[in-house]
């Protein structure tokens, strides 16, 4: 399992988790960043040119707001992240799991300064590995996180209506089980009575099928053996995928008929 | 209850959250669909909150589960997260109190840093009248020419070799300079203060040779006369942001109740409105550095008495100003320090500073 997700409590007596980032994902967004400002640098600085000590002097503003007020402005002013992060699918936060504030942002973002040597990050790295959290210094101080941004987990409609057993597995039509698909009462029948962990893990299986290969469903369907039977390949994920149906009560109405429930 | 009973039941509660939500974050509404009002998202908040716990509680699938815990913690950010205007009422109010009372209240980490940043700087200068060849030893000998160069009276403009029209110029090196000197004695202090000290010291020992070596020069009227009209601003200020990292360090050798994590972060409330103060204070002063003390235009009585009146101000702002009762009016909500500010001004001159206005 990952080790990353640290648990916030909410006022609410919810525990949130947040995944924190490690150093390699936020080095690559530091690089973009910098990317990113010495472009910026390089055209202003080529434009400015044209105007002489005005012109440097708008430079120098320049370089100053891009060393330090970059990082803050878009920390808060963009969701927690600057491009780089933002790229990176990284969002920095407080320690409660809210929006980074100003105050947290300028305190991590001025000792960076620190972060940065000896060179390269070099004190930012080690704190990094000393903490469970991946706290450069400017994070221990702030009380900050830098977390991956959770994708959007939710599925699809149509890879939605995929989970449904009901739903066509390229291999149930080529397999002339008798209690295929819509076959009577066959999955209602439990091999083995399941703690709800366990109807957890069916479910869980059935959600998750969709995005695997049907040798590793296949494969990993083996693993329940006193729930297939010894069915085998695609009449294995078939059986726990119209099993997890029943927990989550796609089915119920069908059980209800059968007098089970 | 089953877990497609259960979103069926409220799958249309959590659309409604997320439109909300969404909106909330800047999207723009759509026709024809309805919001709840603002007033009811505390509560809707609260009722997803124990969707969640349901769903977990019930072993519902992952998927949902994890749906749910997504929307939850935007929920969190909305009703808990920071609001990011800075308003302007919370500036005059810093201006006008929080600022010197917070440096009153950190009067011995300023008091350090001053001592820090004053000390080789006088020492040095002092001692550079009476043993002429020790600039050699802090600086070498082409740095020593440069800044020779610069300060020649038969300049017409003074400073870091700049030619005429380059103010702007000037402007922009020292805000970039000098504001990121500052950042660094700030930062510093996180290596336990050493840092913090180490650039005190350092920048200290730097103006010091340069001022010990120009005076012994004969460059008086040059000299002082281009430091004077901003050296306030800049040198409290350098000052104060070595007191805001003084204060971090400190708190990570001397945590007293807390861990050390906690007054870390704790002393950097504080530390940090002190170093917003003085980097605003170094930023003043690139402008009088750069439009003012360069210039021959003004004679050099006039240029001592704009420095000697910065002083007066600057010093009394941090001595008088804001010692009146804050705690009774009503706190803005970007001084969250103010809790700690009700000590000083008991003990303080009342009503000396600037009254509130009403």
């Amino acid at each position: 399992m990952l080790d990353t997700p640290r648990v916030v409590t909410t006022p609410e007596g919810i525990e949130l988790t947040l995944n924190v980032a490690g150093p390699v994902a936020r080095a690559r967004a530091w690089v973009i960043d910098a990317l990113i400002r010495v472009v910026a640098y390089i055209a202003l600085a080529t434009a400015a040119a044209a105007f002489g000590g005005f012109g440097t002097g708008i430079t120098l503003l320049f370089l100053f707001s891009a060393e330090w007020a970059y990082p803050v402005l878009f920390e808060v002013f963009w969701n927690g992240a600057t491009p780089g992060k933002r790229a990176c699918h990284l969002r920095v936060l407080h320690d409660d799991g809210t929006p980074v504030s100003w105050r947290a942002s300028v305190i991590r973002n001025t000792i960076r300064a620190v972060d940065f040597l000896p060179f390269m990050y070099g004190f930012g790295l080690i704190s990094c590995l000393l903490n469970r959290d991946f706290k450069r210094l400017g994070d221990l101080a702030a009380g900050t996180v830098v977390v991956y941004v959770p994708p959007s987990l939710a599925l699809s409609p149509a890879l939605r209506a995929a989970t449904s057993a009901v739903a066509r597995h390229p291999f149930v039509e080529t397999l002339a089980v008798p209690h295929a698909i819509r076959g009577a009462n066959h999955a209602t029948k439990h091999p083995v009575p399941l703690r709800l962990d366990e109807q957890r893990a069916v479910i869980n299986f059935a959600e998750r099928r969709v995005r695997w290969s049907d040798q590793r469903a296949n494969e990993l369907a083996q693993h329940a053996s006193e729930l297939i039977e010894g069915a085998q390949g695609g009449a294995a994920v078939d059986r726990l995928v119209r099993l997890a149906d029943e927990f989550t009560g796609r089915r119920a109405n069908a059980a209800k008929e059968m007098g089970r429930r | 209850m089953r877990q497609d009973a259960f979103e069926a039941r409220y799958r249309d509660q959590w659309a409604e959250f997320d439109d909300w939500l969404k909106r909330e974050g800047g999207g723009q509404a759509v026709d024809g669909k309805t919001y709840f009002a603002a007033s009811d998202f505390a509560y809707r908040y609260r009722q997803l909150a124990r969707h969640l716990a349901l769903a977990r509680d019930r072993q519902y699938g992952a998927e949902l589960v994890a749906q749910l815990e997504s929307r939850v913690l935007a929920g969190h950010q909305a009703l808990y997260g920071a609001s990011h205007a800075a308003s302007t009422g919370g500036v005059i109010q810093f201006i006008r109190a929080t600022f010197p009372q917070l440096v009153r209240k950190h009067w011995r980490s300023v008091s350090l840093a001053s001592f820090c940043l004053f000390g080789p700087m006088l020492a040095i200068t002092v001692a550079i009248q009476y043993f002429p060849d020790f600039a050699y030893v802090l600086m070498s000998a082409e740095e020593l020419a440069a800044v020779q160069q610069m300060y020649d009276p038969a300049n017409r403009i003074l400073g870091a070799g700049r030619d005429a029209g380059s103010d702007v110029a000037m402007w922009g090196f020292y805000i970039m300079n000098n504001v990121r000197i500052d950042f660094q004695c700030f930062a510093g202090g996180i290596l336990f203060g050493v840092g913090s000290i180490f650039f005190m010291i350092f920048n200290g020992g730097h103006i010091g040779a340069i001022s010990g070596y120009l005076t012994q020069l004969g460059y008086i009227e040059t000299f002082w006369g281009f430091v004077a009209g901003h050296s306030s601003l800049e040198l409290v200020g350098a000052a104060l942001s070595g007191a805001a990292g003084l204060q971090i360090g400190y708190a990570l050798i001397a945590p007293g109740a807390r861990s050390r994590l906690e007054a870390l972060k704790f002393a950097a409330i504080d530390a940090v409105q002190i170093l917003y103060g003085a980097a605003a204070m170094t930023f003043m002063a690139a402008f009088i550095e750069a439009f003012w003390s360069a210039s021959r235009v003004p004679p050099v009585e006039v240029k001592y008495a704009f420095g000697i009146i910065g002083w007066i101000l600057v010093l009394s702002y941090f001595a008088l100003v804001g010692r009146t009762r804050v705690a009774a009016s009503p706190a803005s909500p970007s001084v969250p320090a103010s809790p700690s500010v009700p000590t000083i001004l008991t003990t303080g001159a009342a009503e000396s500073g600037v009254s509130r206005a009403a």
